[in-house]
């Protein structure tokens, strides 16, 4: 094996699962912990035949000298990973950070929206206009009361915190332009929104803001491969230009951005992210017949309640825009 | 030595190569062009004319001693003839492959100019191979002198500056953005013309110097070249992060699904191993009938790599002609033994959309050629009212790179009106201690070039930090022994430190 770190990886010192589909990992890496700054990435490689996958960080603890990722699991990847990054257990590469970090600006108030796999990446910009001394309006959207995960660490940095949920279980029934808009009303003295979260979802906020000229920031999650520049996977179109993701952002101006096109470009995969899904399926269905217990806790494994066909339900993640 | 060899006495054909057959070949990932045997190598040292005032090596970016290596084969010294290479040159096997000989050392061998010139890149190959399967590696002696060398990427220009500063006595650390080192070696070029395991051997051999390598580091982003030079305590950094940033057309269509950039092709491919979809994660779906722009190696490339995958037809497009393409020659005979068809003076203007996102075709336009543009080549115009379309379903751009940005963004090193680094003839940027050598300072170029970059950087690295050694000496002069005085470089005759920071 020629890789550098193989063998020892980078180690998972804690999990926690928020829900059957999201789960927390932190991973220790000191250097990157120093480094990180909100708005920025890491890619992630589980295991040496994995993919290289881009993940937002959550969170970093310069003291502990970890960073926190936030996974929803969606496809082949992130379920595996679900299944395998146990605490004490090594991804196999991790990279970063990525990115140009976010301009913390001299916003005196900032609206930060996240919504589905953005409710986390959301935080540490929240936390960090906290510092700057803004007024902080946190937004966050979940499907249902039983999704919503780090209230608390939000009321600790936001002004004021607003939860909205899709069938109105707890907070603003509604989705996170419901929210937006009563904010707007409230306040208009707004500087600056942050909207991170499925394409769709930002291009809501975006459109949302576009009549009162908020400058509005979302942060773009193409499919990358190595997340340097280097492959052009990740281009975007915003403002009639050809941007890269990685290098070039992940930030861009919410108003500018064509959303349409991102959307097309992530279902580039679409068959194979399929195929791979139900193979992968198929060989852990072969590995544990019975599969009581394979599945880790307290999530049950989304290919145990498998539909009739035998195959498990992929869920489109743009179509799944829980407080989009 | 027997008789004096001759231009008549030698053989006269140039001793070929066996292959893999163009049907059998497109069909798996092994190498195209198998090597030597013994004999043949024999054979094709016996052309060497061992010229006592070499063009070849004047030829040679890192001026291997041709005619040495290839007199220790004639003598069947193996060992010596490696010994000989390696002396200048740390990565035969890689280089026998890849560089582009023909307009290099045997661009100007004198056999050249009556038949054809001794084959010395499939010499040097047999060297190489013959070094990894004996496990030969020439591990000096090594004095530490107490310098740590940071640097910046695992591609040929950080390996080649690597070994040199290992040697030297130095503690040198590399640093990699991928999860395995190699650069473009290892993700651009694919297995069918330089294998993995050549590259694993080489990245071994560096080890055994005593080089590390930190993969899954993005220098810039984890930390700064600031930081390497400053809290890090590195002597001295060579930066060779390459270019890597594909340019597109910016034509209309660009970003259709099914077009995208030769280098993410490759890499889905080598690095990420797609071609093994689904026992390895990364999928790369191949069209049936694929475009490919640009006619450069790496086009090449991505056509081969397009045919193994399982497309139909594999189309090249290129807006100059055959006479103008910037690819090495073996690799375009052989993309057409294998049944690319190459369409010239043909260039897209637009990617049309099959109404759901994906590429179903293009608009091309014909080109004639104009006057010679700033390259030298002659440049392509179009003709207007030639219009025509081109039906496809994968369109590969291969038409360059641009200056990759991450260390621009992170560092205070001055940069080119393009995004490149600058620097001097020495290969020393804008910061003190800090230099940098191949694609991120010449724009993309070719892997002999990019290490001999690395080399010269080294050279510098050890001037600028007071270090003695023969490559130092030779600084000035590669060749000549005009700057020496009883071994001694002329430039240490006074008393100025050397050492400057």
């Amino acid at each position: 094996m020629p890789g550098a770190r193989a063998g020892s990886g980078f180690e998972i010192v804690s999990r926690e699962d928020f829900s059957d589909v999201t789960y927390l990992l932190q991973v220790h890496h000191p250097l990157m912990a120093k480094a990180a700054r909100p708005g920025q990435f890491v890619i992630v490689m589980s295991h040496e035949y994995g993919e290289r996958i881009p993940l937002t960080i959550a969170d970093f603890d310069r003291n502990e000298g970890t960073i926190t990722l936030v996974v929803q699991a969606v496809g082949k990847t992130t379920r595996e990973m679900q299944q395998s990054s146990k605490a004490g257990t090594s991804l196999y590469s991790l990279a970063g950070p990525l990115g140009v970090p976010s301009r913390i600006g001299q916003a005196k108030k900032a609206v930060c929206v996240g919504g589905g796999l953005g409710v986390a990446p959301i935080f540490p910009q929240a936390r960090a206009f906290k510092e700057s001394g803004a007024y902080v309006i946190g937004i966050v959207g979940f499907r249902t009361k039983d999704l919503v995960f780090w209230e608390a660490k939000f009321r600790a940095c936001c002004d004021e915190f607003i939860i909205c949920t899709d069938d109105g279980s707890v907070g603003i029934k509604g989705l996170v332009t419901e929210g937006i808009r009563r904010t707007i009303e409230k306040h208009p003295d707004i500087d600056e929104v942050v909207a991170i979260g499925p394409p769709i979802m930002m291009k809501a906020c975006a459109e949302t803001t576009r009549p009162h000229k908020i400058r509005t920031v979302v942060s773009l999650n193409p499919v990358m491969v190595d997340g340097t520049g280097m492959c052009g996977g990740c281009r975007v179109k915003v403002g009639g230009q050809v941007r890269f993701a990685c290098v070039d952002g992940p930030d861009f101006d919410g108003h500018q951005v064509d959303f349409d096109d991102l959307m097309t470009r992530q279902r580039r995969f679409t068959k194979e992210e399929k195929a791979a899904l139900e193979r992968w399926s198929e060989s852990c269905r072969m590995k544990n017949p019975a599969a009581p217990d394979s599945p880790p806790s307290p999530s049950p494994a989304p290919f145990s309640n498998n539909s009739s066909n035998g195959l498990p339900e992929l869920p489109d993640p743009f179509e799944e825009v829980e407080g989009g | 030595m027997a008789k004096k060899k001759t231009i008549r006495t030698i053989p006269q054909e140039r001793t070929p190569m066996r292959e893999q057959g163009p049907g059998e070949r497109v069909r798996n990932f092994g190498e195209v062009a198998c090597g030597y045997r013994l004999e043949e190598a024999l054979r094709e040292a016996d052309r060497c004319l061992l010229c006592p005032d070499p063009a070849c090596v004047e030829g040679c970016p890192v001026s291997i001693n041709i005619p040495g290596f290839i007199r220790k084969i004639s003598e069947k010294d193996f060992r010596g003839a490696y010994d000989v290479i390696s002396a200048a040159n740390f990565l035969p096997a890689i280089c026998g492959r890849v560089c582009p000989q023909e307009s290099q050392c045997e661009g100007v061998c004198p056999v050249g100019e009556t038949l054809e010139p001794v084959a010395i890149g499939r010499l040097e190959r047999w060297v190489g191979d013959l070094a990894i399967t004996e496990g030969w590696a020439n591990i000096p002696y090594i004095e530490s002198n107490g310098f740590r060398i940071g640097i910046v990427g695992s591609g040929p220009a950080g390996m080649a500056c690597a070994a040199d500063m290992a040697k030297a006595g130095c503690e040198v650390t590399v640093y990699e953005a991928f999860h395995q080192p190699g650069g473009v070696l290892r993700y651009g070029i694919p297995d069918f013309r330089l294998p993995n395991e050549v590259i694993d051997a080489e990245v071994e051999r560096l080890r055994r110097l005593g080089v590390k390598f930190e993969c899954n580091t993005v220098v810039g982003r984890l930390f700064t070249i600031e930081q390497m030079v400053d809290e890090m305590g590195y002597s001295a950094v060579f930066i060779g992060t390459g270019a890597g940033y594909p340019k597109l057309m910016g034509i209309p269509g660009d970003s259709l699904n099914g077009v995208l950039s030769a280098n993410e092709l490759l890499t889905r491919c080598n690095l990420m191993h797609a071609r093994e979809f689904p026992a390895y994660d990364t999928p790369l779906p191949i069209g049936r009938r694929i475009a490919v722009i640009g006619a450069g190696n790496t086009a090449m490339d991505a056509m081969r790599v397009c045919l193994r995958l399982g497309a139909e037809k594999v189309h090249c497009l290129y807006r100059r002609t055959k006479a103008e393409c910037p690819a090495r020659a073996e690799e375009i005979h052989h993309a057409e033994q294998e049944g690319i068809e190459f369409h010239w003076l043909a260039n897209p203007v637009e990617v049309l959309d099959d109404g759901k996102g994906n590429v179903r075709g293009m608009r091309c336009i014909r080109n004639e050629l104009g006057a010679p543009d700033g390259s030298g080549r002659r440049s392509p115009v179009p003709v207007t009212g030639s219009e025509f379309e081109f039906a496809t379903d994968m369109v590969v751009f291969a038409i360059g790179t641009n200056a990759n940005p991450v260390i621009g963004q992170t560092s205070k090193l001055r940069l080119d009106k393009r995004g490149y680094l600058e620097v001097d003839a020495t290969l020393a940027t804008s910061m003190a201690g800090v230099f940098a050598g191949g694609d991120i300072v010449t724009g993309a170029a070719t892997v002999i070039e990019a290490m001999g970059a690395g080399r010269r950087a080294a050279r510098a690295m050890k001037a600028y930090l007071g270090i003695r050694d023969a490559d130092v000496a030779d600084f000035t002069t590669p060749a000549g022994s005009a700057a020496k005085l009883f071994g001694i470089d002329l430039r240490e005759r006074n008393f100025a430190r050397i050492r400057i920071a």
